[in-house]
Protein backbone atom coordinates (compact mmCIF):
# COMPACT_ATOMS: atom_id res chain seq x y z
CA UNK A 1 0.00 0.00 0.00
CA UNK A 2 1.03 3.44 -0.66
CA UNK A 3 2.48 5.05 2.77
CA UNK A 4 3.27 8.49 3.54
CA UNK A 5 4.99 9.37 6.66
CA UNK A 6 4.08 12.90 7.94
CA UNK A 7 7.46 12.95 10.10
CA UNK A 8 9.07 13.42 7.00
CA UNK A 9 6.46 15.57 4.34
CA UNK A 10 3.85 18.71 5.36
CA UNK A 11 0.65 18.03 5.47
CA UNK A 12 0.55 20.51 2.78
CA UNK A 13 2.70 18.58 0.33
CA UNK A 14 0.36 15.36 1.36
CA UNK A 15 -3.02 17.39 0.83
CA UNK A 16 -1.32 18.94 -2.63
CA UNK A 17 -0.67 14.81 -3.50
CA UNK A 18 -4.38 13.71 -2.36
CA UNK A 19 -5.84 16.87 -4.29
CA UNK A 20 -3.97 16.93 -7.66
CA UNK A 21 -1.72 14.15 -8.24
CA UNK A 22 -3.70 11.12 -7.09
CA UNK A 23 -6.67 12.04 -9.42
CA UNK A 24 -3.89 11.69 -12.22
CA UNK A 25 -2.77 8.64 -11.70
CA UNK A 26 -5.24 6.84 -9.03
CA UNK A 27 -4.53 4.18 -6.25
CA UNK A 28 -7.18 1.93 -4.69
CA UNK A 29 -6.26 2.71 -0.85
CA UNK A 30 -3.57 4.57 1.09
CA UNK A 31 -1.87 5.19 4.11
CA UNK A 32 -0.95 7.71 6.59
CA UNK A 33 1.88 7.82 9.15
CA UNK A 34 3.09 9.74 12.20
CA UNK A 35 0.17 12.20 12.15
CA UNK A 36 0.73 13.37 16.02
CA UNK A 37 -2.06 15.67 16.38
CA UNK A 38 -1.09 17.93 12.66
CA UNK A 39 -4.63 19.60 11.46
CA UNK A 40 -6.41 19.06 7.69
CA UNK A 41 -5.03 15.92 7.24
CA UNK A 42 -6.90 14.50 4.02
CA UNK A 43 -9.05 17.95 4.11
CA UNK A 44 -10.83 18.77 0.77
CA UNK A 45 -10.98 15.19 -0.97
CA UNK A 46 -12.48 15.09 -4.12
CA UNK A 47 -11.45 11.57 -5.20
CA UNK A 48 -12.87 7.89 -4.74
CA UNK A 49 -9.93 6.18 -2.73
CA UNK A 50 -9.41 4.62 0.66
CA UNK A 51 -7.13 6.48 2.80
CA UNK A 52 -6.29 4.92 6.27
CA UNK A 53 -4.45 7.28 8.75
CA UNK A 54 -2.78 5.54 11.58
CA UNK A 55 -2.61 7.66 14.77
CA UNK A 56 -4.42 10.55 16.68
CA UNK A 57 -5.17 13.65 14.24
CA UNK A 58 -5.62 17.39 14.86
CA UNK A 59 -8.09 19.89 13.82
CA UNK A 60 -10.27 19.72 10.37
CA UNK A 61 -9.40 15.76 9.47
CA UNK A 62 -10.82 14.90 6.10
CA UNK A 63 -13.72 18.35 6.16
CA UNK A 64 -14.96 18.64 3.35
CA UNK A 65 -14.83 14.89 2.44
CA UNK A 66 -16.52 14.36 -0.94
CA UNK A 67 -16.08 10.70 -2.31
CA UNK A 68 -13.15 8.81 -0.63
CA UNK A 69 -13.86 6.45 2.69
CA UNK A 70 -10.91 8.06 5.53
CA UNK A 71 -10.52 6.00 8.63
CA UNK A 72 -8.58 7.11 11.74
CA UNK A 73 -6.91 4.62 13.70
CA UNK A 74 -6.90 6.99 16.94
CA UNK A 75 -8.48 10.14 17.93
CA UNK A 76 -9.60 12.81 16.30
CA UNK A 77 -9.50 16.46 17.23
CA UNK A 78 -11.70 19.36 16.52
CA UNK A 79 -14.20 19.74 13.36
CA UNK A 80 -13.49 16.33 12.07
CA UNK A 81 -15.40 15.94 8.40
CA UNK A 82 -16.87 18.94 8.78
CA UNK A 83 -19.01 20.51 5.83
CA UNK A 84 -18.70 16.39 4.67
CA UNK A 85 -20.14 16.22 1.17
CA UNK A 86 -19.91 12.62 0.66
CA UNK A 87 -17.61 9.45 1.61
CA UNK A 88 -17.78 7.53 4.91
CA UNK A 89 -15.46 8.72 8.12
CA UNK A 90 -14.72 6.46 10.52
CA UNK A 91 -12.94 7.58 14.11
CA UNK A 92 -11.84 4.32 15.68
CA UNK A 93 -11.03 5.82 18.78
CA UNK A 94 -12.81 9.44 20.11
CA UNK A 95 -13.64 12.72 18.50
CA UNK A 96 -13.75 16.02 19.94
CA UNK A 97 -15.77 19.00 19.61
CA UNK A 98 -18.11 19.72 16.62
CA UNK A 99 -17.77 16.42 14.76
CA UNK A 100 -19.31 16.67 11.17
CA UNK A 101 -20.36 20.30 12.02
CA UNK A 102 -22.33 21.01 8.95
CA UNK A 103 -22.36 18.02 6.86
CA UNK A 104 -23.99 17.99 4.01
CA UNK A 105 -23.66 14.43 2.89
CA UNK A 106 -22.22 11.17 3.39
CA UNK A 107 -21.58 9.29 6.61
CA UNK A 108 -19.23 10.23 9.73
CA UNK A 109 -18.96 7.06 12.03
CA UNK A 110 -17.49 7.50 15.46
CA UNK A 111 -16.91 4.56 17.49
CA UNK A 112 -16.01 6.04 21.41
CA UNK A 113 -17.15 9.12 22.20
CA UNK A 114 -17.98 12.49 20.80
CA UNK A 115 -17.33 15.71 22.46
CA UNK A 116 -19.37 18.82 23.07
CA UNK A 117 -21.65 20.14 19.94
CA UNK A 118 -21.44 17.13 17.79
CA UNK A 119 -23.44 17.49 14.26
CA UNK A 120 -23.89 21.36 14.71
CA UNK A 121 -25.68 22.77 12.24
CA UNK A 122 -25.93 19.38 10.20
CA UNK A 123 -27.24 19.55 6.46
CA UNK A 124 -27.85 15.94 5.51
CA UNK A 125 -25.20 14.42 7.03
CA UNK A 126 -25.38 11.61 8.59
CA UNK A 127 -23.51 10.79 11.95
CA UNK A 128 -23.56 7.71 13.82
CA UNK A 129 -21.58 7.97 17.84
CA UNK A 130 -20.91 4.58 19.03
CA UNK A 131 -20.16 6.30 22.74
CA UNK A 132 -21.81 9.16 24.04
CA UNK A 133 -21.96 12.76 23.10
CA UNK A 134 -21.63 16.01 24.81
CA UNK A 135 -23.24 19.15 25.25
CA UNK A 136 -25.16 20.86 22.57
CA UNK A 137 -25.08 18.32 20.13
CA UNK A 138 -27.17 18.62 16.98
CA UNK A 139 -27.66 22.28 17.86
CA UNK A 140 -29.60 23.80 14.87
CA UNK A 141 -29.55 20.40 13.26
CA UNK A 142 -31.35 21.27 9.71
CA UNK A 143 -31.39 18.03 7.82
CA UNK A 144 -29.86 14.19 8.66
CA UNK A 145 -29.47 12.03 11.20
CA UNK A 146 -27.59 11.93 14.39
CA UNK A 147 -27.82 8.07 15.86
CA UNK A 148 -26.27 8.10 19.65
CA UNK A 149 -25.31 4.77 20.96
CA UNK A 150 -24.45 5.85 24.33
CA UNK A 151 -25.66 9.07 26.35
CA UNK A 152 -26.27 12.89 25.27
CA UNK A 153 -24.97 15.73 27.15
CA UNK A 154 -27.36 18.19 28.17
CA UNK A 155 -29.16 21.06 25.46
CA UNK A 156 -29.15 18.19 22.89
CA UNK A 157 -31.02 19.83 19.68
CA UNK A 158 -31.10 22.75 20.90
CA UNK A 159 -33.09 25.19 18.28
CA UNK A 160 -33.38 22.05 16.02
CA UNK A 161 -34.60 22.55 12.28
CA UNK A 162 -35.47 19.21 10.44
CA UNK A 163 -32.67 17.16 11.30
CA UNK A 164 -33.83 13.60 13.62
CA UNK A 165 -31.46 12.46 16.68
CA UNK A 166 -31.58 8.75 17.60
CA UNK A 167 -30.18 8.16 21.48
CA UNK A 168 -30.07 4.94 22.79
CA UNK A 169 -29.03 6.14 26.47
CA UNK A 170 -29.57 8.71 28.42
CA UNK A 171 -30.14 12.01 27.52
CA UNK A 172 -28.90 14.70 30.28
CA UNK A 173 -31.54 17.16 28.75
CA UNK A 174 -33.22 18.59 25.48
CA UNK A 175 -32.53 21.65 24.22
CA UNK A 176 -35.15 24.35 23.20
CA UNK A 177 -37.57 23.26 20.84
CA UNK A 178 -36.03 19.72 20.60
CA UNK A 179 -39.04 17.18 21.95
CA UNK A 180 -39.39 13.23 22.16
CA UNK A 181 -41.53 11.81 19.75
CA UNK A 182 -42.85 8.40 19.07
CA UNK A 183 -40.42 6.02 16.89
CA UNK A 184 -42.37 5.43 13.76
CA UNK A 185 -41.44 2.07 11.66
CA UNK A 186 -39.64 4.31 9.02
CA UNK A 187 -37.69 5.37 12.12
CA UNK A 188 -36.78 1.79 12.77
CA UNK A 189 -35.77 0.84 9.10
CA UNK A 190 -33.75 3.77 8.65
CA UNK A 191 -31.72 3.59 12.12
CA UNK A 192 -31.71 -0.32 11.38
CA UNK A 193 -29.58 0.38 8.08
CA UNK A 194 -27.53 3.31 9.86
CA UNK A 195 -26.60 0.90 12.72
CA UNK A 196 -25.99 -2.14 9.87
CA UNK A 197 -23.40 0.41 8.11
CA UNK A 198 -21.91 1.79 11.27
CA UNK A 199 -20.82 -1.99 12.82
CA UNK A 200 -22.97 -1.07 15.71
CA UNK A 201 -24.98 -4.24 16.48
CA UNK A 202 -28.31 -2.56 18.87
CA UNK A 203 -31.30 -3.05 18.53
CA UNK A 204 -33.32 -0.17 16.71
CA UNK A 205 -36.21 -0.24 18.81
CA UNK A 206 -34.14 0.42 21.89
CA UNK A 207 -33.75 4.01 20.73
CA UNK A 208 -35.35 7.54 21.34
CA UNK A 209 -36.60 9.66 18.31
CA UNK A 210 -35.82 13.28 19.12
CA UNK A 211 -36.56 15.94 16.68
CA UNK A 212 -38.39 19.69 16.62
CA UNK A 213 -41.15 20.49 18.16
CA UNK A 214 -41.57 23.40 15.43
CA UNK A 215 -41.89 26.08 18.28
CA UNK A 216 -39.11 28.29 17.13
CA UNK A 217 -40.52 28.38 13.52
CA UNK A 218 -41.86 31.70 13.62
CA UNK A 219 -41.61 34.42 16.10
CA UNK A 220 -44.01 34.18 18.85
CA UNK A 221 -43.83 38.12 20.65
CA UNK A 222 -45.92 36.39 23.60
CA UNK A 223 -43.04 34.15 24.55
CA UNK A 224 -41.40 36.65 25.83
CA UNK A 225 -38.46 34.79 25.20
CA UNK A 226 -39.22 31.77 26.81
CA UNK A 227 -39.09 28.57 24.96
CA UNK B 1 -6.49 32.00 20.87
CA UNK B 2 -3.43 31.20 23.29
CA UNK B 3 -1.75 28.14 23.40
CA UNK B 4 -1.34 26.45 27.55
CA UNK B 5 0.77 23.37 28.31
CA UNK B 6 1.29 21.58 31.49
CA UNK B 7 3.75 18.35 32.66
CA UNK B 8 3.21 16.23 36.34
CA UNK B 9 6.34 14.16 36.46
CA UNK B 10 5.26 10.96 38.00
CA UNK B 11 9.32 9.46 38.14
CA UNK B 12 12.69 10.61 39.02
CA UNK B 13 13.38 10.24 35.84
CA UNK B 14 10.87 12.65 33.89
CA UNK B 15 11.54 15.15 36.94
CA UNK B 16 15.20 15.14 35.51
CA UNK B 17 14.01 15.40 31.89
CA UNK B 18 11.04 17.82 32.41
CA UNK B 19 12.57 20.81 30.61
CA UNK B 20 13.61 18.49 27.83
CA UNK B 21 10.18 17.06 27.22
CA UNK B 22 8.15 20.14 28.19
CA UNK B 23 10.01 22.32 25.66
CA UNK B 24 8.90 21.44 22.90
CA UNK B 25 5.33 21.52 24.10
CA UNK B 26 5.50 25.00 24.74
CA UNK B 27 6.93 25.72 21.00
CA UNK B 28 4.95 23.68 19.15
CA UNK B 29 1.87 26.01 21.11
CA UNK B 30 3.97 28.95 19.09
CA UNK B 31 1.16 28.38 16.70
CA UNK B 32 -1.56 29.69 18.96
CA UNK B 33 0.20 31.80 20.87
CA UNK B 34 3.30 33.64 18.74
CA UNK B 35 3.52 37.38 20.95
CA UNK B 36 4.40 36.31 24.38
CA UNK B 37 5.32 32.84 26.24
CA UNK B 38 6.19 31.50 30.07
CA UNK B 39 6.30 28.88 32.49
CA UNK B 40 6.26 28.14 36.43
CA UNK B 41 8.51 25.37 37.25
CA UNK B 42 8.35 23.67 40.49
CA UNK B 43 10.92 22.63 42.65
CA UNK B 44 11.58 20.44 45.46
CA UNK B 45 10.82 22.85 48.26
CA UNK B 46 12.99 25.22 49.94
CA UNK B 47 13.37 23.85 53.49
CA UNK B 48 14.82 26.20 56.11
CA UNK B 49 12.05 28.75 56.12
CA UNK B 50 13.51 30.62 52.85
CA UNK B 51 11.63 31.65 49.86
CA UNK B 52 12.28 32.07 46.50
CA UNK B 53 11.80 35.70 44.98
CA UNK B 54 11.49 35.72 41.43
CA UNK B 55 12.32 39.23 39.46
CA UNK B 56 11.96 40.97 36.73
CA UNK B 57 13.54 43.84 34.64
CA UNK B 58 12.88 45.32 31.18
CA UNK B 59 16.56 46.11 30.59
CA UNK B 60 18.27 43.31 29.54
CA UNK B 61 21.22 44.38 30.89
CA UNK B 62 20.24 45.37 34.09
CA UNK B 63 23.21 45.29 36.90
CA UNK B 64 22.03 42.14 39.18
CA UNK B 65 24.69 41.64 41.04
CA UNK B 66 24.78 45.20 42.57
CA UNK B 67 20.82 44.84 42.60
CA UNK B 68 21.94 41.87 45.43
CA UNK B 69 24.62 43.69 47.09
CA UNK B 70 21.50 46.61 47.54
CA UNK B 71 19.08 43.34 48.81
CA UNK B 72 21.95 42.02 50.96
CA UNK B 73 22.60 45.10 52.34
CA UNK B 74 19.21 46.77 53.20
CA UNK B 75 16.94 43.59 53.87
CA UNK B 76 18.77 40.36 54.63
CA UNK B 77 22.45 39.42 54.04
CA UNK B 78 22.20 35.79 53.64
CA UNK B 79 20.66 35.17 50.70
CA UNK B 80 21.51 33.73 46.94
CA UNK B 81 21.03 35.48 44.06
CA UNK B 82 20.64 33.52 40.38
CA UNK B 83 19.90 35.92 37.15
CA UNK B 84 19.85 35.08 34.11
CA UNK B 85 19.07 38.08 31.37
CA UNK B 86 16.51 40.50 32.24
CA UNK B 87 15.27 37.41 34.96
CA UNK B 88 16.77 36.79 38.49
CA UNK B 89 16.00 34.42 41.86
CA UNK B 90 17.06 35.94 45.12
CA UNK B 91 16.62 33.20 47.56
CA UNK B 92 16.37 34.53 51.46
CA UNK B 93 14.80 34.38 54.41
CA UNK B 94 13.03 37.87 54.14
CA UNK B 95 8.79 38.19 54.99
CA UNK B 96 7.30 38.68 51.31
CA UNK B 97 5.68 41.84 52.80
CA UNK B 98 8.98 43.52 53.31
CA UNK B 99 10.51 42.26 50.20
CA UNK B 100 7.84 43.76 48.31
CA UNK B 101 8.02 47.26 50.68
CA UNK B 102 11.59 47.41 49.50
CA UNK B 103 11.25 46.73 45.76
CA UNK B 104 8.67 49.44 46.10
CA UNK B 105 10.72 51.93 47.42
CA UNK B 106 13.93 51.22 46.16
CA UNK B 107 13.97 49.10 43.17
CA UNK B 108 10.44 50.35 41.30
CA UNK B 109 11.08 48.88 38.35
CA UNK B 110 11.92 45.36 38.88
CA UNK B 111 9.13 43.06 39.17
CA UNK B 112 8.16 40.57 41.45
CA UNK B 113 7.12 37.78 39.38
CA UNK B 114 6.84 34.98 42.14
CA UNK B 115 7.25 34.27 45.50
CA UNK B 116 7.37 31.05 47.25
CA UNK B 117 9.21 27.98 48.45
CA UNK B 118 8.79 25.72 44.75
CA UNK B 119 7.99 27.88 41.93
CA UNK B 120 10.27 29.31 39.37
CA UNK B 121 9.02 31.63 36.64
CA UNK B 122 9.76 33.01 33.37
CA UNK B 123 7.90 34.57 30.87
CA UNK B 124 8.93 37.47 28.14
CA UNK B 125 7.61 38.70 25.29
CA UNK B 126 8.51 37.34 22.18
CA UNK B 127 7.91 34.08 20.02
CA UNK B 128 7.84 30.81 22.20
CA UNK B 129 11.02 29.94 20.61
CA UNK B 130 13.12 32.60 21.02
CA UNK B 131 11.92 32.55 24.74
CA UNK B 132 12.81 28.50 25.14
CA UNK B 133 16.48 29.56 23.50
CA UNK B 134 16.90 32.45 26.21
CA UNK B 135 15.72 30.77 29.32
CA UNK B 136 17.65 27.51 28.59
CA UNK B 137 13.78 26.32 28.89
CA UNK B 138 15.42 22.80 27.99
CA UNK B 139 17.85 22.36 30.92
CA UNK B 140 15.22 22.95 33.88
CA UNK B 141 14.62 20.16 35.94
CA UNK B 142 11.48 19.93 38.69
CA UNK B 143 8.35 18.15 39.99
CA UNK B 144 5.68 19.90 37.81
CA UNK B 145 5.17 22.86 34.96
CA UNK B 146 2.93 24.63 33.45
CA UNK B 147 3.32 26.86 30.27
CA UNK B 148 1.56 29.29 28.02
CA UNK B 149 2.04 30.92 24.63
CA UNK B 150 -0.12 33.81 23.93
CA UNK B 151 -2.16 35.59 21.34
CA UNK B 152 -3.38 38.65 23.13
CA UNK B 153 -6.88 39.60 22.25
CA UNK B 154 -8.06 41.90 25.49
CA UNK B 155 -4.64 43.83 26.96
CA UNK B 156 -1.42 45.02 25.83
CA UNK B 157 1.41 42.99 24.66
CA UNK B 158 3.97 43.67 27.41
CA UNK B 159 6.28 41.27 30.00
CA UNK B 160 3.71 41.16 32.43
CA UNK B 161 1.05 40.57 30.75
CA UNK B 162 2.11 37.53 29.60
CA UNK B 163 1.27 34.29 31.44
CA UNK B 164 1.70 32.68 33.97
CA UNK B 165 0.18 34.73 36.35
CA UNK B 166 0.78 34.26 40.36
CA UNK B 167 -1.22 35.19 42.94
CA UNK B 168 0.15 34.79 46.64
CA UNK B 169 2.61 31.93 47.58
CA UNK B 170 3.60 28.31 45.06
CA UNK B 171 0.23 29.82 43.19
CA UNK B 172 0.00 30.22 39.08
CA UNK B 173 -2.43 30.26 36.29
CA UNK B 174 -2.81 30.26 33.06
CA UNK B 175 -5.40 30.97 30.50
CA UNK B 176 -6.78 29.88 27.50
CA UNK B 177 -9.96 32.29 26.66
CA UNK B 178 -11.09 35.41 27.69
CA UNK B 179 -12.94 36.98 30.96
CA UNK B 180 -15.98 39.55 29.88
CA UNK B 181 -15.72 41.08 33.57
CA UNK B 182 -12.39 41.29 34.90
CA UNK B 183 -12.89 45.04 35.58
CA UNK B 184 -15.64 44.53 38.09
CA UNK B 185 -13.89 41.66 39.56
CA UNK B 186 -10.76 43.97 39.85
CA UNK B 187 -12.39 46.39 41.18
CA UNK B 188 -14.01 44.44 43.66
CA UNK B 189 -10.54 42.90 45.24
CA UNK B 190 -8.88 46.66 44.72
CA UNK B 191 -11.53 47.54 47.51
CA UNK B 192 -10.13 44.65 49.46
CA UNK B 193 -6.05 46.10 49.25
CA UNK B 194 -5.57 43.52 46.99
CA UNK B 195 -2.75 44.90 44.63
CA UNK B 196 -2.75 44.34 40.87
CA UNK B 197 0.04 44.80 38.30
CA UNK B 198 -1.81 44.92 35.02
CA UNK B 199 -5.20 45.39 33.91
CA UNK B 200 -5.30 41.53 32.13
CA UNK B 201 -8.24 39.41 32.49
CA UNK B 202 -6.56 35.99 33.42
CA UNK B 203 -4.76 38.46 36.51
CA UNK B 204 -8.06 39.29 38.00
CA UNK B 205 -8.92 35.73 37.47
CA UNK B 206 -5.68 33.96 39.28
CA UNK B 207 -6.17 36.92 42.18
CA UNK B 208 -9.92 36.06 42.38
CA UNK B 209 -8.98 32.59 43.57
CA UNK B 210 -6.10 33.48 45.76
CA UNK B 211 -8.06 35.87 47.09
CA UNK B 212 -10.51 33.11 48.18
CA UNK B 213 -8.03 30.48 49.02
CA UNK B 214 -6.44 33.39 51.56
CA UNK B 215 -10.05 33.55 53.19
CA UNK B 216 -9.83 29.59 53.85
CA UNK B 217 -11.07 28.19 50.73
CA UNK B 218 -9.65 25.20 49.39
CA UNK B 219 -8.29 25.34 45.54
CA UNK B 220 -11.62 23.66 44.76
CA UNK B 221 -14.02 25.49 46.80
CA UNK B 222 -12.15 28.82 44.89
CA UNK B 223 -13.06 27.67 41.97
CA UNK B 224 -16.72 25.84 42.43
CA UNK B 225 -17.08 29.93 43.61
CA UNK B 226 -15.29 30.84 40.57
CA UNK B 227 -18.04 29.39 38.30
CA UNK B 228 -20.83 31.93 39.52
CA UNK B 229 -18.33 34.88 39.49
CA UNK B 230 -15.89 34.58 36.56
CA UNK B 231 -17.97 35.38 33.16
CA UNK B 232 -16.37 34.45 30.01
CA UNK B 233 -14.54 31.72 28.22
CA UNK B 234 -11.30 29.75 30.07
CA UNK B 235 -9.56 26.93 30.15
CA UNK B 236 -7.57 27.48 33.73
CA UNK B 237 -4.38 25.38 34.10
CA UNK B 238 -3.05 25.72 37.68
CA UNK B 239 -0.52 24.81 39.51
CA UNK B 240 0.66 24.86 43.54
CA UNK B 241 3.72 23.48 45.10
CA UNK B 242 2.40 19.92 44.82
CA UNK B 243 -0.10 19.61 42.52
CA UNK B 244 -1.70 20.66 38.56
CA UNK B 245 -5.22 21.36 38.91
CA UNK B 246 -7.59 22.10 35.25
CA UNK B 247 -10.86 23.10 34.65
CA UNK B 248 -13.00 24.70 31.59
CA UNK B 249 -15.80 26.82 31.23
CA UNK B 250 -19.41 25.57 30.87
CA UNK B 251 -19.51 25.46 27.29
CA UNK B 252 -15.66 24.53 26.90
CA UNK B 253 -15.18 26.58 24.00
CA UNK B 254 -11.18 26.07 24.79
CA UNK B 255 -9.71 23.09 24.24
CA UNK B 256 -7.53 21.21 26.22
CA UNK B 257 -6.59 17.53 26.19
CA UNK B 258 -5.07 15.45 28.44
CA UNK B 259 -2.70 12.11 28.78
CA UNK B 260 -1.55 10.04 31.53
CA UNK B 261 1.12 6.92 31.98
CA UNK B 262 2.57 5.42 34.87
CA UNK B 263 5.56 8.66 34.18
CA UNK B 264 3.54 11.88 33.93
CA UNK B 265 0.77 13.46 33.24
CA UNK B 266 0.98 16.24 30.33
CA UNK B 267 -2.07 18.22 29.37
CA UNK B 268 -1.87 20.81 26.71
CA UNK B 269 -4.34 22.82 24.33
CA UNK B 270 -4.07 20.33 21.29
CA UNK B 271 -2.55 17.27 20.90
CA UNK B 272 -0.15 17.72 18.72
CA UNK B 273 1.71 19.29 21.61
CA UNK B 274 2.29 15.70 23.53
CA UNK B 275 2.70 13.55 20.45
CA UNK B 276 6.47 13.63 20.90
CA UNK B 277 6.33 12.40 24.50
CA UNK B 278 7.47 9.06 25.63
CA UNK B 279 5.03 6.35 25.58
CA UNK B 280 2.15 8.82 24.30
CA UNK B 281 0.70 6.27 21.84
CA UNK B 282 -0.41 3.83 25.02
CA UNK B 283 -1.26 6.98 26.89
CA UNK B 284 -4.42 7.32 28.69
CA UNK B 285 -5.92 10.33 26.31
CA UNK B 286 -9.35 12.04 27.02
CA UNK B 287 -10.75 15.61 26.89
CA UNK B 288 -11.54 16.71 29.87
CA UNK B 289 -15.44 18.04 30.33
CA UNK B 290 -17.10 21.49 31.38
CA UNK B 291 -16.86 22.54 35.21
CA UNK B 292 -15.28 19.11 36.19
CA UNK B 293 -12.48 20.18 38.36
CA UNK B 294 -9.30 17.71 37.16
CA UNK B 295 -6.33 17.54 40.14
CA UNK B 296 -3.29 15.50 39.71
CA UNK B 297 -1.15 15.60 42.79
CA UNK B 298 2.89 15.23 42.63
Amino acid sequence: MTQFDLATMTVRELNEYLHQALPEQPVEQLEIVNPDGLHSIAAGMDHAVVIEIQGHTGYFTAGMNKLAQVTIHGNAGWSVAENMMSGLVRVKGHASECAGASGHGGLLVIEGDASSRCGISLKGSDIVVGGSVGHFSAFMAQAGRLVVCGDAGPHLGDSLYEATIYVRGAIASLGADACEQPMQPEDEEQLASLLEQAGMDHDPAGFKRIASARQLYHWNADAGQEY
Amino acid sequence: MCGIIGLLARTDEVRARLGELVTPMVTCMGTRGPDSAGLAIFHTPLDNGDRRYGLFHADHDFDWPSFHDDFRSQVTSPSECHSLENHAAIVSSASPGDVKDWLKRFHPAVHLLSVGRSIEVYKDEGHPQQIADRYNFTSLTGSHVVGHTRMATESSVSPAHAHPFTAGEDFCLVHNGSLSNPNSIRRKLQRKGIHFETDNDTEAGCRFLEWRMSEGDTLEEAIEASFEVLDGFYTFLMATADRLVLVRDAFACKPAVVAQTDDYVAVASEFRSLAHLPGIESADVFEPIPEQIYSWQQ
